[in-house]
């Protein structure tokens, strides 16, 4: 093991780690605190409750997002829920149960102490919530209400009709306004951060660029939070919005931070089908509509029938049939999994690779309107995108890629192997496996920004002594100065290949390869087209325009260059990870479509360092796992 | 719904301009082989990549989620705000419910306080401010009591939850005549004052983001509810009734500010 890979876990018993562990931690005293400078990079739920939790903290907080309003980060496309061990159903919830429930879904390769945590705290954001004043849905006796999520056989979701991220945003987002109007958050919008400025091994500040001028700007701090979220748009087509980027996270990797476990992606079995070639993305239909609607193919291959006309006899409810006690509620990697092999088998709708999402029993059992109230703006959504109305036919469905479980690596305090660079949400790799239930990312998010990084920044500010730097020191202009030229090469090449087009083909070979299933061969084939992929970005891509001023085109750019390098680690970290876990599938390593572990050999987190170019091999380093709470155990919902 | 299965073709006159400065012009660009299947936006994307092509800017226009929640996209078609589509914003528009052979006008949002940036993209920050001057309840992390503690009633819980859907896209002030953000800012106002946890601060509230409205340049609301019928979300009248209320309310109420108290 390394000792850069030191995870910090606090000692005592899994229950009394964090209280332990904050009460150790050092303080900053609150005269002090102002006089220390933090950058929060991103504005989704975790930068937005970080900027806004260290803003009332008393910190001067310096908050960074590419769009024109921190409102708008991705966070905000969040439907279904958010979790928390409230128990307020009484249905045997406890922090213990969310906790194990997350540790089982992320196929054990997550870590104990954090999902702990996770879990401990996850109480404490429904609370918050409410007290800003965000509308989760009610019972009539004024009460909160819960519906139920893949891989629990609890109701402890939390809920705002379809658009809860929308509404958690919005309350984390006005939290940070108001520090904003109190001057203890200064937001700089439509600024992309391009690199982390590190001096005497600390995080210190980074470049950005801003969207608007085109000028290239320097930013300095005592420490640093990205909270940038993930990777999916590798993939090009994914439910991610278009400026999702891995670009703040992997120009931090090329700093020195560890990029661990890649390869963990998770493919959300509910997503409206591809509809042709000019698609620009994929919509989410969220896991809440699993709570009422059933999910099923014909038992004949190629069935041509319309819907209606395929009597009760004629279809297989798979996820039903095959995982009894979890049903239509089996975990997210397994019900992608089963449709993939539903439609390999020829029993996709009309042949086509979707599957049906049927709700005729429940509005039948509840009645329309019930139904419109769960989830009426997803049906509306679902009728504006296909045209064709899921009151009266069950929807076609099938997989598509929506969040990445891997990320930059962070100890048990979130810090990075960067001292000073902190990780949040999305965008770190620390709590969910290889598989993330469903309406825990919304949980992680704010958990990390409203309950963990207030706390383990201040221990790290009281810790280390920063001196002042500025913008004008070596570091920061040798960093500015890298960028712009990274920035002028891409201008100047005027080749033949549109930036757009190589990034559907770098989705493509990571769809075919890096995908749902992946083999030896496949991997093998597309690290080669990668890397071809990058030589043709590197000589034949044509940005017109100028490097100032409003180039969208030198922005996505800027992003695809991140995502061809970045695919090729995910596919190394794929070929060497011999085993099945989660949402990464080995076909080599399975017992009959289940996920076959080795936790002899793999029990433990990848963590990639780069080496000082893309030509050069990363190295893995490894951080062993220990299941001391939960028992490793063949994850089973049959 | 239109039942059209085949690829349309459309002509563009698009608003070309480089700058806030810069004097602007429509420009006129083809759309052929459209799928009806594609969304508004798939089909500037495709219109884009023809222009990148050969070396042209492509039509610069805000645009993120493509779910219509994130508020980012957003220009006028035929002087509509979003398009033809009731409840639905750019990105959710569908090119099925256009016909082969139409030419469609493409404007950004005008308004005094929405400043054009490039083509299609405005600066749209304003709105930001009005929340920063008083769109929140003041909660500080860790002190929040059982989120059960206080039960509110369903009917207000969904009243406030349908105020606060609004996206902030600035539909409402590009169709008003006037350039008035009142349903907007009335939206967040009506959302935080029917909550128990909103009432401390409910008249200063009202106060501070009407003021930092007016301030911003937009206009005065005559009630001619345009901004409703163009709102993807389709965010109620009543709300701007509500506010007016609420201003009102408020500014009976209001204390004369005690100075000079020794806190100590």
């Amino acid at each position: 093991m390394s000792n850069k890979l030191d995870s910090k876990i606090p000692s005592g018993s899994v229950d009394s780690k964090w209280t332990n562990h904050k009460f150790n931690m050092k303080l900053v005293n609150p005269a002090n605190k102002r006089k220390h400078t933090v950058i929060v990079v991103g504005t989704g739920l975790a930068g937005a409750s970080a900027a806004a939790s260290m803003g009332e903290l008393g910190y001067k907080v310096k908050a960074f997002c590419v769009h024109e309003s921190p409102r708008r980060a991705h966070s905000v496309a969040a439907q279904g829920g958010i979790n928390a061990a409230k128990n307020y159903q009484n249905d045997g919830d406890s922090v213990y149960r969310l906790f194990y429930d997350t540790v089982k879904g992320g196929d054990f390769r997550a870590r104990e102490a954090n999902v702990y945590r996770l879990a401990e705290v996850s109480v404490n954001i429904i609370d918050q919530a409410v007290a800003q004043g965000v509308p989760l849905a009610r019972e009539y006796g004024g009460l909160l209400s819960n519906r139920s999520f893949g891989g629990a056989q609890v109701s402890r979701t939390f809920y705002a009709r379809g658009q809860t991220g929308q509404q958690l945003l919005l309350g984390a987002y006005s939290g940070m306004m108001r520090q904003a109007d109190a001057g203890t958050v200064d937001l700089y919008t439509r600024r992309e951060m391009l690199d982390l400025v590190v001096i005497d091994g600390k995080a210190r500040g980074i470049i950005v660029r801003n969207l608007l001028t085109g000028e290239i700007e320097s930013h300095e701090a005592d420490a640093v939070v990205l909270a940038s979220g993930g990777y999916s748009n590798v993939f090009y087509l994914s439910t991610n919005a278009m400026a999702c980027a891995v670009t703040a996270a992997w120009r931090a990797h090329k700093k020195g931070a560890y990029f661990a476990n890649p390869c963990y992606t998770q493919i959300h079995p509910t997503c409206i089908p591809v509809h042709g070639e000019n698609q620009s993305k994929l919509t989410l239909m969220s896991e809440s509509l699993r709570n009422d609607g059933r999910v099923w193919v014909s038992k004949i291959k190629g069935d041509k029938r319309h819907p209606d006309q395929i009597p009760e006899s004629d279809r297989d409810y798979y996820l039903e049939r095959i995982y009894p006690s979890f049903g239509n509620l089996a975990p997210r990697d397994v019900s992608s999994r089963q449709a993939k092999f539903r439609v390999d088998e020829g029993h996709g709708v009309n042949g086509e690779e979707a599957v049906y999402l049927d709700f005729r029993d429940s509005i039948q059992r509840l009645g329309e309107d019930k139904i419109a109230e769960r989830y009426g703006n997803l049906f509306q959504m679902y009728d504006k995108i296909t045209g064709e109305n899921p009151y009266k036919q069950p929807m076609k469905i099938y997989p598509a890629p929506h969040y990445t479980m891997g990320g930059l690596w962070v100890d048990y305090n979130l810090e990075s192997t960067i001292p000073g660079l902190f990780v949040a949400g999305e965008a770190n790799f620390s709590d969910h496996g290889a598989n993330r239930l469903g309406a825990s990312a919304l949980m992680q998010g704010l958990a990390d920004g409203y309950f963990v990084l207030p706390y383990t920044i201040g221990n790290y500010l009281a810790n280390n002594k920063t001196e002042k730097v500025s913008t004008t020191h070596d570091a920061f202009k040798a960093a500015a100065n890298d960028t712009q030229q990274q920035i002028d090469k891409m201008m100047k090449q005027k080749g033949s290949r549109t930036v757009e087009s190589i990034h559907k083909e770098l989705g493509r070979v990571m769809w075919d390869n890096c995908g749902m299933s992946r083999n030896k061969e496949g991997l093998t084939s597309a690290i080669a087209k990668i890397q071809k992929l990058r030589e043709e970005f590197n000589n034949n891509i044509t940005i017109p325009g100028a490097a100032k001023g409003v180039n969208p085109e030198l922005e996505k750019a800027g992003r695809v260059a991140d995502y061809i390098e970045l695919g090729e680690l995910m596919c190394r970290d794929a070929l060497v990870r011999e085993e099945s876990c989660g949402g990464h599938f080995r076909e080599e390593h399975q017992d009959n479509g289940e996920a076959k572990r080795d936790d002899e050999n793999f029990c433990h987190v990848a963590a990639w360092e780069w080496n000082g170019s893309a030509d050069k091999a990363q190295t893995r380093h490894v951080e062993e796992l220990k299941f001391e709470n939960v028992k490793l155990a063949t994850r089973s919902y049959k | 719904m239109s039942s059209n299965k085949n690829p349309i073709n459309l002509k563009l006159k698009v608003w070309r301009q480089t700058g806030e400065q810069s004097e602007g012009q429509f420009k006129t660009y083809d759309a052929p082989q459209v799928s009806p299947d594609a969304s508004f936006l798939e089909m500037l994307d495709y219109v884009n990549e023809g222009l990148v092509k050969k070396g042209e800017e492509p039509i610069v226009f805000d645009h993120d989620c493509r779910e219509g929640i994130c508020g980012s996209c957003g220009f006028m078609i035929d002087g509509n705000a979003h398009g033809p589509q009731k409840g639905t914003t750019v990105c959710q528009l569908h090119m099925r419910h256009f016909e082969d052979g139409q030419t469609l006008t493409l404007e950004p949002w005008r308004a005094k306080a929405f400043p054009v940036i490039k083509d299609l993209m405005v600066d749209r920050t304003a709105m930001d401010r009005i929340i920063k001057a008083g769109g929140y309840i003041s909660a500080n992390t860790g002190g929040a009591p059982d989120a059960n503690a206080v039960p509110i009633p369903k009917p207000d819980a969904d009243e406030a939850f349908m105020s606060a859907t609004c996206i902030g896209c600035g539909a409402c002030v590009a169709s008003c005549k006037n350039a008035s953000a009142a349903l907007f800012t009335s939206a967040k106002i009506t959302h935080l004052s029917l909550l128990p946890q909103g009432q401390v601060e409910r008249d200063q509230r009202a106060l501070d983001m009407v003021t930092q409205m007016d301030a911003e340049g937009f206009g005065a609301c005559t009630s001619t509810g345009t901004c409703s019928a163009s709102c993807p979300k389709e965010i109620s009248l009543i709300n701007i009734a509500k506010m007016n209320r609420e201003y009102l309310r408020a500014s009976l109420n209001k204390k004369e500010e005690v100075g000079g108290g020794d806190m100590a």
